[in-house]
This record gives C-alpha cells, sequence and structure tokens, in this order.
C-alpha cells in the first residue's frame, strides 16, 4: 500500500508499504531516515521515539497505516522544528520544515568539530547534550533528544521528578543517565535564559 | 494482510461483521509486538485511528462515559477527580510514549489478566458498552472477563465505550514490579470506598487467570465496617478487621509461578497491598471525609 504523510513539516509519500509495517520502518528502510534507532520492537526502550502529530510515540508501535494524513516529527528534523517554534511558534505556511535529502544528509559533523557541534544546526536540547556529555554509545540518544525536546517545550522549568518521568520510557544500556539529567537541566537554564533576555 | 481503515464508527462496524477475523488496532501496544515479533499474522487489521467517538469521554451525573481509545495520559490528566483509581492506574501504564496511545479499550480487548487498568475498573465499577451492526449491549465488568486472554466480545463486537461509576469514596492503586516504569505487573490491586451504598470494592490483577474482585473479602469488610458503626463513627478500622480483609483478599488470589514472580509471592503480595489500601483509602475517608484525589 501506499502512505502520504508529513515528515518533517515536508509532505512524503511511502510507496510498497506492507500492511504490518510499523511507522519506524518505513522511516528507516523506505525513507532512508535511519535517526529513529531500532531497539526493542516493542515499545520497551524508546529508541524509536518520535512525534506523531505533536505527541511522543515509540514508531515501533504505530501502523505505517496509521499515520496517513498525519505529521511526524524525527531527530533530524528537530533542530528545525525547534528553530521554527522560537522564531514563528510553529510552522503554519508548509514551506519550512526538512526536505527528505536534507533529512539522509543531517549529521552532527559535515566537516565540522562533532565534539562541539560548531557549525552545524542543532536544537537546544541537542547543544545541551553535547556540552553535558550526555552522549555515550549514541543508540538511545535521538529518542531521548525528541522526548526531552517535548517535554521542555511543555514543561519549561521542569523538577528533577519531571526529567525523570518524561524519560522514564527511554533506556540508556550505558546508563549514563546522569548525565543525560544533567544536560535536560542544562537546556532548561538555557531557555528560560533566554526568554529572560526576549 | 489488508489494513482497514474506516473513517467512521459505522464503517468499523461493517468492516467487522465483513471481516470477523479482522484484528482492531488503536494504540498498538500489544498488537504491534506482536506482529514486530512475528507471532501474529492477522489476516486484517482494522485501524481504529481514524474514530472521533473513540477518543471522547463525557463526564455524566452518575457515570463517565470514555472512550475506548482515550489514552491514558488523557485519563490521568483530566479525569483524576472522577475516577481517581484509574487515573492511578493509568500512570503505571509502561511510559509516557505508551500512555500517549493506549487506552482503556485495549486492555480490555487483549484481557490479559496483566492488565493495569482492570483492578481499577473492578474496585470502581463499570459496564463495557460493546457494539456491531446487530446492535449495542453493555457487559457489566465483572461478566466481561472470561478467560485468560478472554472476553466476553463476539467475534463481529467491537468496544465503545467503558461507562465507569464515578468516584463516591476515596479509591487506590497500586502494582508490584521491578521499576516504576515499563513493567507487566507481578501483581495489582485496587480498592475503592463507596460511602453512599456503605460498600467496598475490590480487584486483583496478574494474579488469577483473569482479573477478578475479592467477594469474600469485600462481603467481610462491608460486614465488619457496618457492625462496628464505621462509616459513621470514622473511627480506625482495628487491625485484627484490616488482617482478616488482607488475609481474605490473599486467599481470593490463584495465581501462577512464572518469571516475573512465584504463587506464594504473588499472594502475599496482594494481602499486603490490600491492608496497605484499607488504611490509605480509610484515612482519606476519615479526614476529610472525601478526598477523592489519589495518592501517589
Amino acid at each position: 500500500m501506499r502512505v502520504n504523510f508529513t515528515v518533517n513539516g515536508r509532505p512524503q509519500e511511502a510507496d510498497d508499504v506492507w500492511e504490518g509495517e510499523s511507522l519506524l520502518y518505513v522511516l528507516r528502510e523506505r525513507l532512508g531516515l535511519p535517526g529513529s534507532k531500532n531497539a526493542c520492537e516493542q515499545g520497551e526502550c524508546g529508541s524509536c521515539t518520535v512525534r506523531l502529530d505533536g505527541v511522543p510515540v515509540c514508531s515501533c508501535l504505530v501502523a505505517a497505516g496509521q499515520v496517513e494524513g498525519r505529521e511526524v516529527v524525527t531527530v533530524e528534523g528537530l533542530a528545525e522544528f525547534a528553530k521554527e517554534r522560537t522564531e514563528h511558534a510553529g510552522c503554519a505556511s508548509g514551506t519550512c520544515g526538512t526536505s527528505l535529502d536534507a533529512a539522509k544528509k543531517w549529521e552532527a559533523k559535515p566537516g565540522q568539530d562533532s565534539q562541539t557541534g560548531e557549525g552545524v544546526e542543532l536544537s537546544p536540547i541537542q547543544q545541551a547534550f553535547i556540552d553535558a556529555g550526555a552522549v555515550q554509545c549514541g543508540f538511545c540518544t535521538p529518542g531521548l533528544l525528541v522526548a526531552a525536546d517535548e517535554m521542555l517545550e511543555r514543561n519549561p522549568s521542569p523538577t528533577d521528578a519531571d526529567i525523570r518521568e518524561a524519560l522514564s520510557g527511554n533506556l540508556c544500556r550505558c546508563t549514563g543517565y546522569e548525565k543525560i539529567l544533567d544536560a535536560v537541566r542544562l537546556a532548561a537554564a538555557r531557555q528560560e535564559r533566554q526568554g529572560e533576555a526576549v | 494482510m489488508d489494513f482497514l481503515r474506516p473513517a467512521s464508527w459505522e464503517e468499523a462496524l461493517a468492516a467487522k461483521a465483513e471481516h470477523p477475523t479482522a484484528v482492531p488496532l488503536s494504540g498498538g501496544t500489544d498488537v504491534m509486538v506482536e506482529i514486530n515479533f512475528d507471532h501474529r499474522r492477522p489476516e486484517y487489521l482494522l485501524d481504529l485511528n481514524r474514530i472521533e467517538l473513540l477518543r471522547e469521554w463525557e463526564v455524566g451525573e452518575e457515570n463517565v462515559r470514555l472512550g475506548a481509545a482515550v489514552p491514558y495520559t488523557q485519563i490521568m490528566e483530566n479525569l483524576r477527580t472522577e475516577l481517581p483509581g484509574l487515573a492511578l492506574a493509568s500512570h503505571t501504564v509502561a511510559s509516557p510514549q505508551i500512555r500517549n496511545r493506549g487506552g482503556v479499550g485495549g486492555n480490555l480487548g487483549t484481557a490479559s489478566p496483566a492488565g493495569d487498568a482492570h483492578p481499577a475498573l473492578l474496585a470502581a465499577g463499570a459496564e463495557v458498552e460493546v457494539e456491531s451492526v446487530r446492535g449495542n449491549r453493555f457487559i457489566p465488568i465483572d461478566e466481561f472477563y472470561t478467560g485468560v486472554k478472554r472476553n466476553a466480545l463476539q467475534p463481529d463486537e467491537l468496544i465503545k465505550t467503558v461507562h465507569i461509576k464515578k468516584a463516591d469514596g476515596p479509591q487506590q492503586y497500586s502494582k508490584v514490579g521491578t521499576r516504576n516504569a515499563m513493567v507487566i505487573a507481578v501483581c495489582a490491586f485496587g480498592l475503592a470506598l463507596h460511602p453512599e451504598t456503605r460498600t467496598v470494592r475490590t480487584g486483583i490483577g496478574s494474579a488469577a487467570p483473569t482479573p477478578i474482585r475479592a467477594k469474600e473479602a469485600e462481603a467481610f469488610l462491608n460486614a465488619a465496617l457496618e457492625e462496628g458503626g464505621f462509616w459513621d463513627n470514622g473511627k480506625i478500622i482495628t487491625p485484627s478487621i484490616a488482617k482478616q480483609f488482607a488475609d481474605l483478599c490473599s486467599g481470593a488470589a490463584n495465581p501462577i509461578d512464572d518469571v516475573r514472580g512465584t504463587a506464594k509471592y504473588r499472594r502475599h503480595a496482594v494481602g499486603i497491598m490490600a491492608r496497605r489500601q484499607l488504611g490509605w483509602t480509610w484515612e482519606q475517608y476519615r479526614g476529610t471525609g472525601r478526598t477523592l484525589e489519589g495518592a501517589a
């Protein structure tokens, strides 16, 4: 079957989709967006977290056919998504967002220093993960970024309990949770400071 | 495999009538895992995501009419006062991502003895409204669970609405697991005080082939509270009554040994949860009389 939906602000079409296929498989294998990670395939680990109509979900538990006509944001579009949110309070025109080509090419180091993320567009939460040293093997990172970004959108001044709750569906098998919490606190603090400056 | 995407409830009923083997798909928590792991290859998937009425709820005089696909997140955020037990149970479901998609209808459809919502529904009192092209009917929650992962649905029926009694007194819910998020219950327990009828109701999860009530324990406690005039004098429930109640709840369980825990442990834990929840709910009842907010 064919599935038409919006990915990172741009309309996309996936063909030859098997009826039992997950959204995660469509994103990775049909659209070439491997940012969302495939680990447990049963909703346990949160590595495949994306936004579906704004809501964080495990893309491995969404059937491809269920996203017809709906909007998905993946980690590849997170920087642009966060930018639109800050500058225009979201995208109404449909001309913004991240094209599939740009999303496919997205990496944290197009010739630049991957340690600092310099020279590449990062969302505040991505920058905070780099600055706080919250990335170890990196496999859980995309899911955590999407989940953390959504929490900071909803709850700009989270308590530690709020952060733990929001990230409770994301497993890090390097067990780097302390640094991850640091990163989210850092992003929240920066967001607050920016809010004051404006 | 065919993917059926009805745009309305009527279309969904027609599709289910035409293809009784179609597997309803909403939040995907259970169905997608089975497909991902190749445990199940249904001939038809019946997507319910486009049906608005399944995601709506309405607070009535006596009941909350809860659409089968109202996500747990919404129950936690919006129905804490009316359905404190179910709101607490909802909060123990998996993770935020899964609570954003899953709803009570899925729990009922799967009818796993470990489903988190069941003890809360049994304790509060509920009816499940199911419908087919032949018409609708209301199944009392006590008659809904018919076996391990079996329920009272006919092949052409879909779960539409869960009619849950609004809380008229304190309710509690707890679940035993190895961590806070992402656990299937080792066992679970729910308790609701119903001061209007001077009764208590219980629900036990994951400790019998189906979710069950501890009816003997309820009958004992109802009689003991009545006899001691507890509903009027608001005195502390004596330890011997609490112990007897806990023992009877424990005895109502009919658990098995499995990877998550032993039968002995489950029986023990059900008793502990019953005694603690009786303490918590009774304190709420005595204290401000009608604290309906659930505690942690």
